[in-house]
């Protein structure tokens, strides 16, 4: 949408825009960086690998990830350990760039993805074979067709005092930072949610039910598809970038008229 | 009298006048019959308005304050400011069936089912931050260029409590909608009045009419917002105006005008209207920023309540100093004397700023009996030939900027890829550092321009000429000035410090010596101004 | 009265000599540059050439037409474009063309009005003389004369003892006022209500908004659980009050990390732990946990809180620990606290310690 284009282009601004191929190496090669592995117990679905799969995924993960996860997922030094995380965080940190890690950080950055989705979809079975962990949910979980109003209420208490009430992202602490939410699919927000990435906490089935985040998703997919009514948004930021604006736009074109207001006609 | 203009309608007795003349002569024979309002027009209507572009920067103020009386009616006729729980029922889908304040759901309805509804909400609130911003920005030029010297100095009391007057009618007015920033806005209201000694608690607790958020504040401060204060704003406004017109406006120097006149155009016709005409601008840029551009979209914050909060959490810009001002204070700053608890992390921060504004209300006496000068100035000082006020104004300034800054650190840290604990640091370190450096660094500043306008109003300017002398040696021709040109640069105040001497009985008191400390603070490095001796001295 | 310099180089410069007041440490030189008065004048375009001045005239009215049009165009768009129920997108519309019309509307009209002063109206600069603002002599003995009348007639000075009761009966009125705002909020002690909160022994620890109660074994490592009191989401009054105080964040950490403080053994479960949720700060809810390091960070002013060593204080302008819940489990493995929280919860205050 037009409306939210100074927002959308911020954003795009965060994610890094390296090469991608010295991303993949940076990534292999690098030692810092932290990673979340907690599991929960409930899951809303699973769904069913192929032997074949599996091993493609097992030959991937050698190649691309046990540098630092260690060759059997087992985890090292530089990377936590994989076993029992699920399919889900693999789609997650995999399908968003997030892994193979860049650089090492106050946290992972969103980048381009490297692998394509059957071979993030291998790498995902193969760590799911590892241990039970956290699957792909079935897609009426994510068809954001849910009750908006209570996704809304519960992004509110759970999720805007990070993200921003608009989904807009947000600072933590030692330089780590929440990112936004706009047009984010619906499975990385779910995976985000179940697994709890990095420092974001851990949504259990319990704690948010599975509809519960079909209800959010559908509340961030209303985001993304209504513009704010009032205009251009100027980053969903709140009152700094409105007093910003005010004074370099508002204050600014007024000084200019004054300028023109009281010079002399030629 | 002006020489060209037509005699004025009033009491007109042209030959044969039109049917439209002899209304208006009629109108205005029945109006002034009864009001006397000829006299109002004699002696306002001719008078005169000097120009620059900064001396309009208060007519923005004024002028986004009508804007802001216009729209704000409308507003009054759908907002109800109860704070009885509602379902939402409206047609904003994502707040269906929450409850709600009565208050947040007329707002949501002045924004979706009311049309212009919307705009006139952006308008008001665009218009109140363009209200404060210009105030301040207004303030400004007045300080940097001394307006604020007698006669005007209470003139200049009645703009800070304008000032004031529109952070209060801003806070109020950012509370009203219910919404969740606005809730937390006051949640920390709440909180520093709980840390006020002695009283604090039972404070917070009359003002919300019970606990914390209560069922009352809304309406309380709805009736301030609407109805006191801008009652006492507009008395204000009035007074600054009354004086405005008897003490006239500055000028900057420029020939032909003294401290003894006023040169420029008349009320009637063309200040009023350029003045008229820039209120009609002045309207239609804010509407303009409102039909384009979202502020406060309440609807995405939700109805208050006491436990979520979204990240970003900030208050109007023009509370942001002293938002940022709690955010700088440093950890763990509280002490319990005889029981009683002292949260110095609240109370510093509040003391420091009451203190910074009321050196901003009472800088015009300081200044005033630090030089010792009784006598009335009608020229616009050049912030350069006031070295040590400009340094000061610009280490207010920095100070103010750092502390406003403070109120976005977390957006600083997000945009700029930082720590927020780094750039709490930093601005830590800016809020002491920044007004030092700031001071020096102008007054240097001011110090070297006056010295160039001496060089410029002696030598005159470097025309770019090169000419070969006889001799084969090159030199770059300069120009002199004209009269009119040397004037601007010449005609300046000039002070010296203040001699310490003992008084009748021989002593000399600690308040002299203050004084005589200031003086030299204030005067010590200053550039005279170019003499007519100095002058022939250079021509022969 | 203003006068027309109209340029004329040189024309005399009126000084008013009234009585002038100190310079004191004023610098008043004797060889002062004069004012050389004022410049020869020019003069604009349309003074000069009538077509420029017919042009002017043409743009002017131009823009007032145009302010009409906006007018126009601001009626149409209120009509045609109707704010849709349940459609934002007709609201944006609205807004935007509604706005676009009387932005025309205003502008017109005000850039029109200012060209005309500009490229039409009289242009010459006028003079006005200033006087001194103190009002003359004559008016200043004449005023003192009438306070000294008055004075004397009413006897304000000379009859001490009216005049001093009359001053102390204007300073006791507004007492009564102070009293009226006693009532602004119920006869309740507030210092009282401020250190209580709905928790006691046995209250079930329930999920905000939905007030379901929560079961330690739902509370699985890394997460965050945003709680109320079970009952609170019920309440039929004070209900926003209650929450103000009571609202709780519940992590549970893996209990290598959790540091336990002395005399606090039983008041976490297994690794769970419950802090209010409410700043000691200003009162901000501090809801941003992060499940690896530990730390809850305050949106509103950075206060950060390490939930592995008892929320102390580690960064930003709090001054206090949160206070902790203490907590235990019931008969039927829901999370239940053990009675309320042992210090007043939220921003200090003058009366917290006693």
């Amino acid at each position: 949408m037009a409306l939210s284009s100074t927002a959308s282009s911020r954003r795009a601004g965060r994610r890094s825009p390296l090469v991608t191929t010295a991303l993949l190496v940076a990534g292999l090669l690098a030692t810092g960086g932290v990673y979340a592995l907690v599991a929960t117990s409930a899951s809303a679905d699973t769904r069913a690998a192929s032997a074949q799969l599996v091993d493609e995924g097992g030959k991937l993960f050698a190649a691309n990830c046990a540098t630092c996860h260690g060759l059997a997922a087992q985890g090292t030094a530089a990377g936590p350990s994989l076993i029992g995380v699920g399919a889900l965080a693999v789609d997650f940190q995999v399908g968003t760039g997030r892994m193979p890690l860049a650089a090492s950080g106050p946290q992972a950055d969103v980048k381009p993805v490297q692998f394509t989705q059957e071979q993030i979809d291998a790498m995902a079975a193969w760590v799911a074979e590892l241990a039970p962990g956290p699957a792909i949910p079935a897609d009426r979980y994510l068809a954001g067709d849910g009750d908006a109003a209570n996704g809304a209420q519960l992004f509110r208490t759970n999720c805007a005092m990070c993200h921003n009430v608009a989904g807009a992202g947000g600072a933590l602490t030692e330089g780590k930072w929440a990112p936004g939410l706009s047009n984010i699919d619906p499975v990385h927000v779910y995976a985000a949610m179940v697994t709890g990435p990095q420092n974001m906490p851990v949504f259990s089935d319990l704690n948010l039910s599975p509809e519960d985040k079909n209800d959010i998703i559908t509340y961030l997919r209303y985001l993304d598809e209504n513009p704010s009514v009032g205009g251009f948004d100027l980053g969903s930021l709140g009152p700094v970038s409105e007093g910003l604006f005010i004074w370099i736009f508002g204050l600014g074109a007024l000084v200019a008229v004054t300028i023109w207001l009281t010079a002399k006609s030629n | 009298m002006s020489t060209t203009a037509a005699a004025p309608a009033t009491g007109s007795t042209e030959a044969v006048p039109s049917r439209g003349m002899r209304f208006t002569g009629w109108a205005a024979n029945y109006v002034d019959e009864r009001t006397s309002a000829s006299t109002a027009v004699k002696a306002l209507g001719r008078k005169i308005f000097p120009d620059h572009w900064s001396f309009m920067l208060g007519e923005v103020a004024l002028y986004s304050f009508i804007v802001i009386l216009l729209s704000g009616t409308f507003l009054t006729f759908f907002f109800d400011p109860s704070m009885t729980e509602v379902e939402y029922e409206g047609s904003y889908l994502p707040l269906n069936g929450i409850p709600m304040s009565v208050a947040y759901a007329t707002s949501l309805d002045i924004s979706f089912e009311i049309r212009g509804g919307l705009l006139m909400r952006q308008v008001h609130h665009w218009a109140a931050l363009l209200f404060v911003a210009s105030i301040g920005l207004h303030m400004l030029r007045v300080f940097f260029t001394g307006a604020f010297r007698k006669p005007r100095e209470l003139n200049w009391i009645v703009g800070f409590l304008l000032f004031v007057m529109a952070m209060a009618l801003g806070f109020t007015g950012y509370s009203l909608p219910d919404d969740l920033l606005s809730g937390n806005g006051l949640r920390i209201i709440d909180g520093m009045i709980k840390a006020v000694p002695v009283a604090g608690g039972w404070i917070s607790y009359l003002l919300f009419g019970n606990e914390f958020p209560g069922t009352d504040i809304i309406p309380r401060l709805y009736v301030l917002h609407i109805m006191l204060l801008p009652a006492i704003t507009i008395a204000l406004i009035g007074i600054h105006m009354v004086l405005l017109v008897v003490n006239k406006h500055t000028q900057f120097a420029a020939p032909g005008r003294t401290n003894d006149n006023v040169v420029g155009a008349p009320v009637m016709p063309v200040f009023a209207a350029k003045a008229g005409g820039f209120f009609f601008i002045v309207f239609g840029v804010i509407v303009l920023i409102a039909s384009f551009f979202t502020i406060n979209p309440i609807w995405n914050y939700g109805p208050y309540d006491p436990s979520p909060v979204s990240a970003g959490t900030q208050p109007d810009w023009y509370i942001g100093f002293a938002d940022g001002a709690l955010r700088l204070i440093p950890s763990n700053l509280e002490s319990v004397i005889f029981g009683y608890t002292w949260s110095w992390g609240v109370l510093i921060p509040l003391v420091g700023l009451v203190l910074f504004l009321a050196v901003v209300a009472l800088y015009p006496f300081l200044e005033a009996w630090v030089s010792g000068d009784k006598r009335e100035h009608h020229i616009a000082e050049r912030p350069r030939n006031a070295p040590a006020r400009t340094a000061i104004g610009a280490a207010g300034v920095v100070f103010y900027a750092v502390l406003w800054a403070a109120a976005s650190s977390d957006l600083i840290a997000t945009h700029f890829r930082l720590s927020i604990e780094g750039v709490i640091l930093a601005l830590q370190t800016l809020a002491i550092a920044g007004p030092i450096i700031a001071y020096l660094v102008t007054k240097r500043v001011c110090l070297a321009l006056q010295r160039k306008d001496r060089e410029i109003a002696l030598h005159g300017f470097e025309s770019g000429r090169i000419v070969r002398l006889p001799g084969g040696e090159y030199i770059e021709v300069h120009e002199q000035l004209d009269d009119y040109e040397r004037w601007k640069l010449v005609s300046y105040e000039e002070y010296q410090p203040l001699m310490v001497r003992p008084d009748d009985r021989g002593r000399i008191t600690v308040r002299q010596r203050v004084r005589a400390g200031l003086s030299r603070w204030f005067f010590e490095d200053r550039i005279a101004p170019v003499t007519v001796r100095e002058l022939e001295q250079q021509k022969h | 009265m203003a006068e027309v310099h109209d340029g004329a180089a040189g024309s005399e410069v009126e000084k008013h000599e009234t009585a002038a007041p100190a310079p004191a440490t004023a610098v008043v030189r004797a060889d002062r540059i004069p004012n050389p008065g004022f410049p020869p004048e020019r003069l604009r375009v349309t003074d000069l050439d009538p077509k420029k001045e017919k042009q002017a005239e043409r743009t002017v009215s131009g823009l007032f037409l145009l302010s009409i049009v906006g007018s126009i165009i601001a009626v149409v768009a209120y009509i045609v474009l109707p704010i849709e129920e349940g459609n934002p997108g007709s609201v944006r519309l609205n807004n935007l063309f509604l706005g676009v019309g009387i932005t025309l509307g205003l502008l017109g009209i005000g850039i029109g009005a200012v060209h005309w002063s500009k490229a039409l109206m009289h242009g010459h600069e006028l003079v006005e003389q200033r006087h001194p603002t103190r009002g003359s002599d004559e008016s200043r003995t004449r005023a003192v004369e009438i306070f000294r009348e008055s004075n004397k007639e009413s006897g304000f000075t000379r009859r001490s003892l009216v005049r001093n009761t009359l001053i102390g009966a204007l300073v006791a009125t507004p007492i009564p006022a102070v009293a009226l705002f006693r009532d602004l909020a119920p006869e309740e002690d507030p210092i009282a209500l401020l250190k209580q909160t709905m928790w006691e022994e046995g209250t079930r620890l329930a999920l905000d908004p939905s007030g379901v109660p929560i079961r330690a074994s739902d509370v699985t490592i890394g997460s965050v659980f945003h709680v109320i009191p079970e009952g609170l989401a019920e309440l039929e009054s004070h209900r926003l009050e209650e929450k103000a105080k009571a609202a709780v964040l519940l992590m549970r950490l893996p209990p290598d990390e959790l540091n336990i403080r002395e005399g606090r053994e039983t008041w976490s479960y297994d690794g769970i732990v419950a802090y209010s949720k409410i700043c000691t700060h200003v009162g901000c809810p501090v809801a941003l946990y992060e499940q690896q390091t530990h730390h809850l960070l305050c949106p509103c002013h950075q206060s950060q809180f390490d939930v592995a060593n008892h929320c102390e204080v580690i960064f930003g302008p709090a001054a206090r620990p949160l206070p902790q819940l203490p907590i235990t489990v019931d008969d039927e493995g829901y999370l239940v606290a053990r009675r309320d929280f042992e210090e007043p919860v939220g921003p200090s205050f003058w009366e917290r310690e006693l």
